[in-house]
C-alpha cells in the first residue's frame, strides 16, 4: 500500500460495465512526510472518501478485489483513509 | 521478499472490508547493511512488529491473502511475514 491524497474526482459517463456505481478519485502519491512525489493516478473507492483526504491505496491486480465481484480491470483502489500516522521523528 | 525497517505506523477508523483491527505499518526497504534502498510504503502486520525492527516484506497478492487467512475481497499485497533477527552475509560479494 502506498499512501497518497485525494485531490479530485473523476466522472465518466461512458465506460466498461464493471465500473458503473464506482467513484474513481484522483489521487497523488505522498510519502509519510506529506511530501508529493511521482504522477497523479486514478483509483476506484469504495469508502465514500473524498477530496483532500489522505488515504492509502493498493495497487496492480489486488486492487479489483474491492469489490464483490472480484476480477476487476482495475490497478489502484483506495482502501482506508488515514486518521493519523507516528514516525520515528514525530511521535 | 524484501528485508525493510519499521518506520512508523498508520491510524485510520474508514476502510476497507478485511482491513478492520489490522495494525499497518510504514516500511522502507533497505540493503542487508541497513541502508534504506528506494521509497517507503505500508504494509500490514502479522507478527506484532514495530517502529525500529527490520522484516520481512512479502509483496504478493496471493501470498498475503493466504498469511491474512482471510481469501475474497480483502485488497491486500503488501504484508509483513517475519522480524529479522540477524542478517549474515558477505559484504564483498
Amino acid at each position: 500500500m502506498k499512501l497518497g491524497k485525494v485531490t479530485g474526482r473523476v466522472v465518466c459517463s461512458t465506460k466498461i460495465e464493471s465500473f458503473e456505481g464506482i467513484k474513481l478519485l484522483l489521487v497523488q502519491p505522498m510519502d509519510e512526510h506529506l511530501v508529493p512525489y511521482g504522477d497523479p493516478l486514478v483509483a476506484f473507492d469504495t469508502i465514500q472518501s473524498g477530496t483532500g483526504d489522505l488515504v492509502y491505496y493498493e495497487t496492480s491486480k489486488e486492487a479489483g478485489r474491492v469489490l464483490e465481484t472480484m476480477m476487476n480491470p482495475c490497478d489502484a483502489a483506495i482502501v482506508g483513509i488515514v486518521d493519523t500516522i507516528f514516525t520515528e521523528n514525530n511521535k | 521478499m524484501i528485508l525493510a525497517k519499521v518506520t512508523g505506523n498508520v491510524v485510520s477508523t474508514i476502510k476497507a472490508p478485511g482491513y478492520e483491527s489490522r495494525k499497518i505499518l510504514i516500511v522502507q526497504p533497505v540493503t542487508p547493511g541497513g541502508k534504506p534502498l528506494g521509497r517507503s510504503f505500508l504494509a500490514v502486520d502479522t507478527v506484532q512488529a514495530g517502529t525500529g525492527d527490520t522484516v520481512l516484506v512479502i509483496e504478493e497478492g496471493g501470498s498475503a491473502r493466504m498469511l491474512m487467512e482471510e481469501p475474497g475481497t480483502f485488497t491486500v499485497k503488501s504484508v509483513i511475514a517475519g522480524i529479522v533477527d540477524d542478517v549474515l552475509y558477505d559484504a564483498n560479494s
